[in-house]
């Protein structure tokens, strides 16, 4: 493949390049942490991350997103409302394009989702390998260390400049009219390797202590494991775990209507499992009325099931859902190394 | 599947089509029979069993079996029970007033498999009203089914929905029907007891027999055993089961039964199929 160099200045001025003529949305730091939001200076833009608060599934798959919009009088009409304005994504880390690349599957496999598979194709992806992690990250435990594709161009900070890989036609497009870069030497091609290894090592110091292929089957055999039960009594059925996944995509949806009845909308919001009334239906039923029903559905969700969908399991090691749980219990790897019989390695 | 995307909008999967009532009728105090039209002509072509997803615009959309055999032409029928709010909106409705239909969606009763076999209807409650496709379907095409006894219980005798078409049933010589009620009052002559009693009375052929079973979730776990106790293997016992199916594309993750989709791989499982799955009965 070839790969490119561009000097820090030079990628400044990509980046400014890139503001001037197109739609821009990027990591920033707010206080002490890093969220994604539009660019406006080069100078905003900060890739020296760990990781961003809420993942970048929210540009594809939002919080809160018109699915239709209706009237009711004079007449019945609806009309879908698809967004597909273009835009630059920069910025993402390579377990967040492995979710990336999850979501894209669970949305178009099947009946295909329009909503989010149109604001999905008008985004052009420009992801970085890390130079920090997480306190409770284990990316590179999950295989989510190095990405081969998911993105139009891939940045590895060499320290004076920046390698980058070409992911697409349309990402080399942009590459060679907005930066000016040139050919990387061998040197140059080790050095991005040795980079994007040391940090995928140092990951490695903190997280499973097995490989993760064995956890689907680990879970085959879980369903009474007390640990359920154990973590479960501390949870707080808030959903936080779920609003801050990458790969958690499941929503509710409902309508907004006028007062005077005429039109309205029809919207979809995130939802998920950990959530009391998630499997309730209208009659009272609930059918994952208890905390230990849906807490172990999460884990089994996305270790098991999915895994049998998508052929790799639905964590890709962000730590976001352990950073972000007040009672500390999501953390996939401690539940995943408890399965596993360890008690070893202290997390967190 | 691509039946399913065949009956959905190319813009989007959650564009409803539209469909009139043409006919309302009070089936007891909580539920009606809705009988009802496609704008657009075009059948519905559903397979007994599946669901549609019912919309009144402005107050949402559930999850609704369909309770008439497949038909020729655009008409349809459900019988809804007013429970949630999409329900209770819609048992305002009157004759000329338009919903949003999504559909149909899932799989469906073994029309084709029970070709040839006995069949033993177990209706619980308004369990009666999604089996009631397969049921008409089957009296349609008497000739190609095997012996046919239809087991209906419910709570009381006001509870019963379909009643005149239950004495028909009651009355008709190619089939065997048998029904009680939990608790009887002064009106109700016939047996009282739930409707595991009436097991008692079957003679069936276990090995030619497929039993479908639709009721609330706790009648399954009784009649199971029931059905087993008459020789029944797990593959030969179908149910129905109830669960929060929204989008009805296997998306949005609320009918999630372990890896089991309900609106995609169900809402019929066999048994087999289903009894080691955690939090299926």
């Amino acid at each position: 493949m070839d790969l490119r160099i561009i000097s820090k200045p030079d990628h400044d001025s990509f980046v400014q390049n890139l503001i001037l003529n197109f739609h821009v949305e990027g990591v920033k730091r707010k206080g002490g942490s890093f969220l994604y939001d539009m660019i406006r200076t080069p100078q905003e833009l900060s890739l020296d991350f760990d990781c961003t608060l809420i993942p970048p599934k929210k540009y594809f798959f939002p919080p809160k997103e018109t699915l239709l919009r209706f009237t009711t009088a004079p007449s019945m009409k609806v009309t879908p409302v698809i967004e597909e304005t273009p835009f630059i994504l920069f910025g993402v880390h390579p377990y967040d394009i492995k979710a990336i690349k999850q979501m894209d599957q669970v949305f178009s496999r099947g009946v295909p989702d329009p909503h989010y598979l149109k604001r999905r194709e008008a985004a052009l992806l420009i992801g970085v390998y890390p130079t920090r992690i997480a306190p409770r990250a284990f990316w590179a435990d999950m295989d989510a260390d190095m990405v081969s594709e998911g993105f139009d161009l891939m940045l590895t900070d060499i320290e004076e400049s920046f390698a980058v890989e070409i992911g697409s036609e349309k990402g080399e497009a942009l590459l060679s009219r907005y930066g000016k870069t040139r050919q990387a030497t061998a040197a140059e091609h080790q050095e991005m390797v040795i980079m994007q290894t040391v940090i995928s090592e140092l990951c490695k110091e903190n997280g499973l202590n097995f490989p993760k292929n064995e956890i689907p089957g680990l879970l085959e055999n879980a369903n009474d494991n007390p640990i359920w039960e154990e973590k479960a009594s501390k949870c707080l059925s808030c959903g936080t775990c779920i609003m801050v996944c990458p790969t958690c995509y499941c929503f509710d949806v409902w309508d907004d209507v006028a007062l005077d009845l005429s039109h309205g909308e029809r919207l979809r919001r995130w939802d998920g499992c950990l959530l009391q009334d998630f499997a309730k239906v209208a009659s009272g039923e609930n059918f994952r009325e208890r905390k230990t029903s849906r807490y172990r559905h999460r884990f089994f969700k996305k270790g098991l099931y999915l895994f049998r969908v998508l052929d790799d399991i639905a964590c890709v090691g962000c730590g976001r859902c352990s950073t972000g749980c007040l009672p500390d219990i999501a953390d996939p790897a401690d539940v995943f190394n408890r399965l596993h019989g360890d008690t070893g390695k202290e997390r967190g | 599947m691509s039946r399913v995307m065949q009956s959905l909008s190319e813009d989007s999967p959650y564009v409803p089509r539209w469909a009139e009532i043409s006919r309302i009728e009070d089936l007891t105090e909580n539920e009606k029979l809705f009988a009802m039209r496609l704008l657009n002509g075009v059948p519905l072509c559903q397979m007994p069993g599946q669901f549609i997803e019912l919309s009144v615009m402005g107050i949402g959309e559930a999850p609704i079996s369909v309770s008439s055999a497949p038909r020729d032409d655009a008409s349809f029928e459900l019988a809804i029970r007013r429970t949630g709010n999409l329900t209770t909106a819609v048992h305002g409705l009157r004759v000329g007033d338009r919903v949003g239909i999504r559909g149909p969606f899932g799989n469906h009763f073994p029309v084709e498999e029970g070709k040839g076999k006995d069949l033993l209807f177990v209706a619980g409650g308004i369990g009666l009203v999604p089996l009631r496709s397969f049921i008409h379907f089957v009296l349609e095409h008497r000739w190609q089914y095997g012996e046919v006894t239809i087991l209906f219980g419910a709570r009381n005798p006001s509870e019963r929905l379909f009643v005149d078409e239950l004495e028909n049933w009651r009355l008709r010589k190619d089939i065997k029907y048998l029904d009680t009620v939990d608790r009887a009052d002064p009106s109700w002559k016939g047996n009282e007891g739930v409707i595991t009693t009436l097991f008692q009375e079957l003679k069936i052929n276990p090995q030619k027999t497929f039993c479908i079973v639709v009721g609330p979730p706790v009648m399954y776990r009784f009649v199971i055993l029931e059905a087993k106790a008459l020789g029944l293997s797990d593959g030969q016992i179908f149910l129905s089961l109830e669960r929060r199916m929204k989008c009805g594309i296997g998306k949005c993750g609320h009918c999630q039964m372990n890896h089991i989709y309900v609106c995609q791989d169900g809402p019929v499982f066999t048994y087999e199929e289903i009894f080691d799955v955690e939090e299926a009965l």
